[in-house]
């Protein structure tokens, strides 16, 4: 399995961390109620088949990506840097 | 049909033509005391139990494909019980109690080898540990061993003791730990389940579960609904898609581990050898094979087949403990799917709704674990109420904060 980063191009797998479902970003506030925290934390989506999650460019640019793929085929859609997705850049590499 | 050496030469005798079959194949009936969806390790085995501890004799157990035809078919094999936190240590204790009677128990031949379990150390501060850890198995009831240079030498003299990065120090073996057969596992409790009038229903996947007022009534299968006030989901591998069809979420992402097995040796390494600082370990089946693994793949998946990277990374530390096995030549490798929670640590429980009750999250540790496994969620099936040793495997502790992190790694899927 390759990752096309925005930046660096397609690149090893093992360049990588990984870090789960999209569901990270969605951080509750600091005084949300413990669920909200557990939801965060543990109730991850975790689907077989089509996956947003989250992969981290640690020996690249640095860069945290979300990444689409499909769980079942590893087949890898798209990435995006999270960076872009927050400030409405279009980043999205095929 | 009882097995015995007795049959088996009447039967030589006989042409074998006498041996029926190990299990009927029944249509579903209507409804059932209690269902258990899954037919692998530990839905079988749940399914045993609440017949023989429970009389709950009722009962059907759901698989979408063939009885162990899942994980349980496609694991090392490896059985022990070095387990060091409480909540763990006395359940895999009970675990390999059941596992040293389970052959006369189950009248079925599931070739449990006592050879013996090696964790490797690499430094003083690794021994202290073992040692600890050594300690607590003996205090759980169990035994532990720690063993020096010399002794560890004598016993798996093949071993690179001198490797640059890590030298071996020494091992802490338990030697009631060992193998076993693991499709005779799925079998013998399969047979053993049927005898006492649970049916197994295959190629009968569950497609919903019907909930009413907070209650299950029963599920729907690609076979016709079935009622029961009492349904077990017991799907490690597809845990959240199953409890998806009950609204649930549960604290599980799903990951792929590798294995891989050598063409057939004469006899070479004679116990199972875990080497954690590589995330190495092996053992030889009886057949020869050198069958060995590593860590999972590291991002969430169900393509039960892993990737290249981890198969190198796995090859180059089995190198570096065993420099003999450039010589072995790999015969094939495959992936099962884990359910990964978050602590390492299996769920057993009862869920929001009455009567659904969950056995999940058995990471990348269940095989051990399947007797246990089977006679807890079987008592709580049951009583309602965890057994006494399957009682900090609760559903909310990570909420609650209650973890049981063996590791110490942390609580977060991708972290074990």
């Amino acid at each position: 399995m390759r990752l096309t980063c925005p930046l660096c191009g397609d690149r090893d797998r093992r360049e990588f961390y990984y870090m789960g479902s999209e569901d990270y970003l969605n951080r509750p506030a600091a005084d949300a109620p413990i669920a909200a925290w557990d939801d965060m934390l543990h109730l991850r989506t975790n689907p077989a088949g089509l996956t947003r999650d989250l992969w981290y460019h640690e020996t690249g640019c640095g860069s945290w990506l979300v990444v689409t793929r499909n769980t079942v085929t590893h087949a890898v859609l798209s990435t995006e840097r999270v960076a872009d997705r927050a400030s409405g850049r279009k980043g999205a590499a095929k | 049909m009882r097995y015995s050496g007795w049959n088996v030469i009447t039967q030589g005798l006989l042409g074998n033509k006498g041996w029926t079959r190990a299990w009927r194949d029944p249509a579903p009936k209507a409804e059932y005391d209690a269902v258990i969806i899954g037919g692998g390790g530990h839905g079988l085995a749940t399914a045993y139990y609440l017949a023989r501890n429970h009389g709950i004799t009722n009962v059907a157990v759901l698989e979408k494909g063939y009885l162990g035809g899942g994980n349980v078919g496609r694991n090392t094999t490896i059985v022990r019980a070095n387990y060091f936190l409480p909540g763990n240590s006395e359940f895999y204790s009970h675990s390999l109690r059941l596992w040293e009677r389970l052959e006369s128990e189950l009248n079925f031949n599931i070739m449990h080898s006592q050879r013996g379990h090696i964790i490797l150390f690499h430094s003083d501060g690794q021994r202290d540990a073992a040692a600890r850890r050594g300690n607590a198995i003996v205090n759980q009831g169990d035994d532990a061993e720690l063993l020096s240079i010399p002794q560890l030498k004598d016993m798996v003299p093949y071993l690179d003791y001198d490797q640059t990065r890590f030298p071996i120090y020494g091992g802490l073996i338990q030697r009631r730990a060992g193998t076993a057969r693991h499709d005779a596992v799925a079998w013998g409790y399969a047979r053993a389940a049927d005898q006492r009038g649970v049916d197994l229903i295959q190629n009968c996947e569950v497609t919903g579960i019907d909930i009413e007022a907070g209650r299950v009534m029963g599920v729907q299968t690609t076979r016709g609904p079935i009622r029961a006030r009492k349904v077990g989901m017991v799907v490690a591998g597809r845990s959240s898609q199953v409890a998806a069809m009950a609204g649930m979420r549960l604290p599980i992402e799903s990951h792929v581990l590798q294995a891989f097995v050598t063409e057939g040796l004469k006899p070479v390494i004679d116990h199972v050898i875990s080497y954690g600082m590589g995330h190495f370990y092996i053992s030889q089946s009886d057949k020869g094979g050198l069958v060995f693994g590593g860590d999972i793949d590291m991002y969430s998946s169900y393509a039960a087949r892993g990737n290249l990277p981890m198969v190198e990374h796995v090859m180059e530390a089995g190198m570096t403990l065993m420099p003999m096995l450039a010589r072995a030549r790999v015969l094939r490798s495959w992936g099962g799917i884990m359910d990964m929670t978050p602590d390492g640590s299996p769920i057993i429980d009862k869920t929001h709704v009455e009567g659904l009750f969950i056995d999940a999250g058995w990471n990348y540790g269940g095989f051990k674990a399947v007797p246990a496994s089977g006679w807890c969620m079987a008592h709580l099936m049951a009583t309602g109420e965890p057994h006494e040793v399957a009682r900090r495997f609760r559903l909310d502790r990570f909420r609650t904060g209650h973890l049981l992190d063996e590791e110490g790694t942390g609580s977060q899927h991708n972290l074990h």
